[in-house]
């Protein structure tokens, strides 16, 4: 291993930075939750880089429990979108902003 | 294993990192900016496979492949399917709700990037590498088998607990996604007799996508 791992730290917190730029900037549902997804594997890329550096297998079991989570909120949010949509013919943030049915 | 690079090359790693951390980062931003929606799916699904190249140069075969399968194939369909649900024409608003919201967001993401850097240097040092020895040592018997050891003894009980999530979740869609001819949120019920009546019925109403 001649990489340092200090290059795949910032690595993975470029790409959480650009996830968290996109959550901020788009205003399009479905791209802010791709935006979300890049976080989601920023954090994975360093927590099974810490692994590595330790020497044990934590971080990737981690990160493969925050697989799961990931699955598992993609799922519920995606059938929030879609409900949203039906409601407001819209998959833009911005249009529901009424807090109420 | 497949992590099983050659030893006698050890700069394999070094040169796998500086091809596809450019094309991952290249991804990330291309996907920020895409105006399509489909775009954007395509190339995260870009930046989930050079991300699951790391995977494997980090020692774990396993994680690359659920990346793959799960990742890039399973929930990036799920995401195309509904953005082709939801329909590919639409054009996205350039209204801005709040002043400035853009700049200052990217603004904010430089400050991150440079607090990573800053924090990355004075906690593990830029250029430490990992022990050797990683496969031989902590993968011994193959990574699936040592993350399996790990798996089902220290976290056994998380991993009991992400199964009742994975239930609860798949129910929640279910009930997200069921018909909405039956009053079935809070506060709705009151209101819902009055408005079936003036309408016409939800069925009619309910445009085909």
């Amino acid at each position: 291993m001649t990489t340092p791992i200090s290059y795949f730290l910032i690595l993975s917190g470029i790409l959480f930075t650009i996830g968290t730029i996109g959550v901020l900037v788009r205003r399009n549902a479905l791209v802010i939750f791709m935006s979300v997804e890049l976080q989601l594997n920023a954090v994975n890329l360093s927590l099974v880089a810490f692994s590595r550096m330790h020497g044990t297998l934590d971080g990737q079991v981690l990160a493969f429990f925050s697989m799961v989570v990931a699955a598992a909120e993609v799922v519920v949010g995606l059938a929030i979108i879609v409900a949203l949509f039906h409601r407001r013919r819209s998959a833009n943030v911005d249009d529901a902003d009424l807090l109420k049915w | 294993m497949l992590a099983a690079t050659a030893p006698n090359v050890p700069i394999t790693d070094l040169v796998v990192f500086w091809v596809f951390a450019p094309i991952a980062v290249g991804a990330a931003v291309a996907m920020v900016l895409a105006r399509n929606a489909i775009y954007c799916a395509l190339l995260l699904i870009v930046n989930f496979f050079c991300l699951a190249v790391f995977f494997l140069v980090l020692g774990s075969p396993f994680l690359f492949a659920v990346q793959i399968i799960v990742y890039a194939g399973a929930i990036m369909v799920l995401f195309l399917f509904v953005i082709m649900l939801l329909g590919v024409d639409r054009r996205e608003s350039m209204i801005e709700r709040l002043k400035g919201q853009r700049p200052l967001a990217v603004l904010l993401g430089a400050a991150l990037v440079a607090e990573v850097v800053l924090a990355v240097r004075l906690g593990v040092g830029i250029s430490t590498k990992a022990a050797p020895g990683f496969d031989q040592v902590v993968n011994r018997g193959g990574n699936v088998r040592a993350l399996a050891r790990v798996l089902f003894n220290a976290y056994f009980f998380p991993f009991e607990v992400t199964s009742v999530l994975l239930i609860v979740a798949a129910v929640a869609a279910m009930v997200m996604a069921g018909r909405r001819s039956r009053p079935w949120g809070v506060g709705r019920s009151a209101d819902a007799p009055t408005l079936r009546s003036a309408a016409p019925p939800e069925s009619d109403r309910e445009p085909v996508l």
